[in-house]
């Protein structure tokens, strides 16, 4: 499963950064059912934390409302330049994460 | 209306109109003059060599994207909104890596191509080609596999596969913003007519053919959504009605299941032969791969 952070062009220090990330993953609701008609298990990404160097900024709790291959976007001030990573768990325990490397500029 | 009175032989010439015209001899001159002016119109109209009742008058074409709301249009045109790009990453790794042992036997796509970006430029849309040691129509899909099982000696990615559509997509977004232009040669030619009559042909239980919709009722609506010109520029496109990347066979199977007809396989001749035909149809479209489509 691939991610993607997606940083503003030259993020400067003490400057609202808007930070947009997109997941790839089927977000199966557990509502439909296959061909056969066998129910097709629910498998959404529960539980997703964004961090600066170990530092939690954002985190949620996802659920079957969420659309295939979610997209969000929340704004951050940094407090200084570092790694961001991206941590997410989905139900039937498969992890991913992302990270990205932000210099900020003064 | 004046232009037609010209035409109109059963028309009494009026001395009221400043063009009219009284001797039978200057009179066959207009017509030929008009019929003259008319052929360099729809010449330049249709540079294509594209005849038939399935095409869209070059003036008239547009994208799908111009039939999609506002948001997808927004979504479109941003690449970091856009979810073909989770596609496109994956192919970037997969065109540096190949197979994990990328040795002499296994080479990756750039030890080969390079960088995909330079040297896939303007690759995506001189396909789908006639390829002569096989003797069968290949598209774009096809070409990634052959190269994969002849040039690689890896196994062929099955059709839709996140794979090989990553890799699809990485090579057409090569051509974005180049505008749409095919080569007709001698050997496409009995592939293109097939794919023109298959086009231009009722079928189904809902007996229609792909033209009824795409061609003579286009922007009007079908339930809630409008129909588009069925252009295949934007492929492979990401639609919100699959949730994913999907090629543009795909695409047209969709349609098949919609008129109720025989789903044709993925890379058949018949599907590839309609996709060569819309390829040709679509000249003059600037590509847009990879789209989003609803």
């Amino acid at each position: 499963m691939t991610a993607r952070i997606l940083l503003p062009p030259n993020p400067k220090v003490g400057v609202k950064l808007d930070i947009r990330i997109l997941i790839q993953h089927p977000m199966e609701t557990g509502f439909r059912h296959d061909i056969s008609g066998a129910a097709i298990t629910k498998n959404v990404i529960h539980h997703l934390s964004f961090d600066l160097d170990g530092i939690t900024l954002f985190s949620g709790e996802l659920g079957t409302g969420t659309s295939a291959n979610p997209f969000l976007q929340f704004s951050v001030i940094l407090p200084h330049s570092g790694w961001l990573q991206l941590k997410w768990v989905d139900d039937e325990g498969n992890t991913g994460t992302e990270r990205v490397l932000c210099n900020l500029s003064p | 209306m004046k232009k037609a009175s010209f035409l109109d032989p059963t028309k009494p010439s009026g001395s009221d109109s400043a063009h009219s015209i009284s001797s039978p001899g200057l009179r066959g001159s207009w017509v030929c003059f008009l019929t003259l002016t008319y052929l360099l119109l729809t010449s330049t109209l249709h540079a294509q060599v594209l005849g038939g009742p399935g095409i869209v008058q070059r003036s008239l074409m547009r994208s799908g994207i111009s039939f999609s709301s506002a948001d997808l249009r927004a979504t479109q045109s941003d690449d970091s909104l856009n979810p073909s790009f989770l596609w496109i990453d994956q192919g970037q790794r997969l065109w540096q890596e190949g197979s994990r042992s990328n040795t002499l036997d296994h080479p990756s796509c750039a030890a080969c191509h390079q960088d995909s970006q330079q040297s896939m430029r303007g690759v995506s849309m001189k396909y789908p080609r006639w390829d002569k040691s096989t003797s069968r129509l290949i598209n774009l899909e096809g070409q990634i596999n052959a190269c994969r099982t002849q040039r690689q000696h890896l196994m062929a990615l099955p059709h839709e596969s996140d794979e090989l559509l990553a890799l699809t997509a990485l090579v057409s977004l090569a051509s974005r913003g180049l505008v749409l232009s095919r080569t007709l040669d001698d050997d496409l030619k009995p592939a293109l007519s097939r794919g023109q009559s298959r086009y231009e042909t009722r079928m189904g239980q809902n007996n229609l053919a792909c033209m009824h919709c795409h061609t003579q009722n286009a922007g009007q609506h079908l339930g809630g959504e409008t129909i588009s010109q069925g252009q295949p520029h934007a492929y492979p496109a990401y639609r919100l009605e699959w949730q994913r990347l999907g090629s543009l066979q795909k695409r047209l199977r969709a349609c098949l299941s919609g008129v109720k007809a025989e789903i044709w396989p993925f890379g058949s001749q018949e599907l590839t032969e309609l996709e060569l035909y819309l390829s040709f149809r679509g000249e003059g479209l600037a590509i847009e791969s990879p789209g989003v489509r609803r």
